[in-house]
């Protein structure tokens, strides 16, 4: 049997987004979760996904292999996928392994939105 | 505020800059080159998983992680070869790869057909992840790993990639690359397994994770190392009789 995540993924839907709250940590074993939330995140056909890391206590490469998957799902739906939240360390690992060329990174919630 | 589990990670880097090596490593299509994320290649992208069980074996799945980092060229199927600098697997560290074509194919004189390489972009106690580089036959991220069980140590290699290339996925279509990429993995699961006194059988799971191939990508050929590594050999051949007592 899989360890149990410590992780937690609440979704919020918004007018002409959805919000995925992570709170915890991002490895292999968060994949159903994360996918989960995210089909519930596009329920609603929201244009627009925001992961908010904010609550993020710790992402490993596993976790970093599930937002390239997370990634692709959401381009084939025709959706864009927003990071907010994401302190520097994690917008260091963003840079190294190129996913800030395909997620765009906002501080806070009302800038993603005000700009996308 | 930086964690100790921060260190896991390499910090960015523009280009890749390569250590000093040993004598007669083939050094080439690394220093300088950009690292390749799975979102940067040309072909499909794919999820392989392999996997082997060592039943049996006194070994936790940190222990696992302990050796396989120390010694880890030492897994690689006969004609492969792995150098890093003496850090070894570590966040930051890269390393030039001398690879043999498919069943151990090589050039005239024992040459590599490839002369690619790695950068470790992760570790921690029961695991660690490669980043390819341009021109690499993949683009994309390889993780090794240890969990337990049900009190069994299972050894794990995840690729998420894409052929770098339309001439790299030319062979991912006919099977060519795609045999080789398994086949080469599989060994290195029964070596390791072996390691530990197991007589594993390797177990495979693939995922399609996206049938497009992303034509913005075909440029990627420039940086073909199979190419410039062939492109080369002359060169290679040539230092080599020089080297010769």
């Amino acid at each position: 049997m899989s360890p149990k995540p410590n992780l937690h993924l609440t979704v919020r839907h918004l007018s002409h987004a959805a919000v995925i709250d992570i709170v915890g940590e991002v490895t292999a074993h968060a994949e159903n979760a994360l996918m989960d939330a995210y089909t519930r995140a596009s329920s609603g056909g929201a244009p627009l996904i925001l992961l908010n890391f904010a609550g993020l206590e710790y992402m490993n490469s596993s976790g970093i292999g599930l937002l390239v998957t997370l990634l692709i799902r959401a381009n084939r739906q025709k959706q864009k996928l927003i990071a907010i939240g994401l302190n520097e360390h994690y917008q260091q690992i963003f840079e190294l392994t190129r996913l800030n060329e395909a997620i765009g990174i906002f501080e806070t919630e009302a800038e993603a939105l005000a700009i996308s | 505020m930086a964690t100790n589990r921060d260190s896991n990670w390499a910090k960015p880097v523009d280009k890749l800059k390569v250590q000093k090596l040993p004598a007669g490593v083939i050094n080439l299509n690394v220093q300088g080159k950009q690292l390749s994320s799975p979102l940067r290649g040309f072909g499909q992208m794919w999820q392989k998983t392999y996997s082997v069980r060592l039943s049996g074996a006194s070994v936790t799945p940190e222990e696992l992680i302990t050796v396989w980092k120390a010694e880890f060229p030492n897994f690689w199927p006969s004609g492969n070869r792995f150098y890093a600098s003496g850090a070894g697997v570590k966040p930051g560290e890269v390393a030039v790869l001398n690879l043999a074509g498919p069943g151990g194919l090589t050039g005239p004189g024992g040459t590599p057909l490839i002369s690619t390489g790695i950068m470790v972009i992760y570790a921690d106690e029961t695991s660690f992840s490669f980043m390819t580089p341009e021109g690499h036959i993949f683009a994309g991220m390889i993780t090794f790993s240890a969990q337990d069980d049900g009190g069994t140590t299972v050894a794990q290699i995840q690729a998420l990639i894409r052929a770098n290339d339309p001439l790299y996925e030319m062979g991912c279509r006919v099977g060519v690359v795609h045999k080789a990429e398994d086949d080469f993995w599989h060994a290195t699961l029964r070596s390791l397994a072996a390691r530990f006194g197991v007589n594993g059988m390797p177990q495979q799971q693939n995922v399609l994770v996206d049938p497009r191939v992303q034509w913005g990508e075909a440029k990627n050929v420039w940086h073909n190392s199979a190419i410039r590594t062939a492109l080369y050999m002359p060169v290679t051949l040539v230092k080599r009789v020089f080297q010769r007592p």
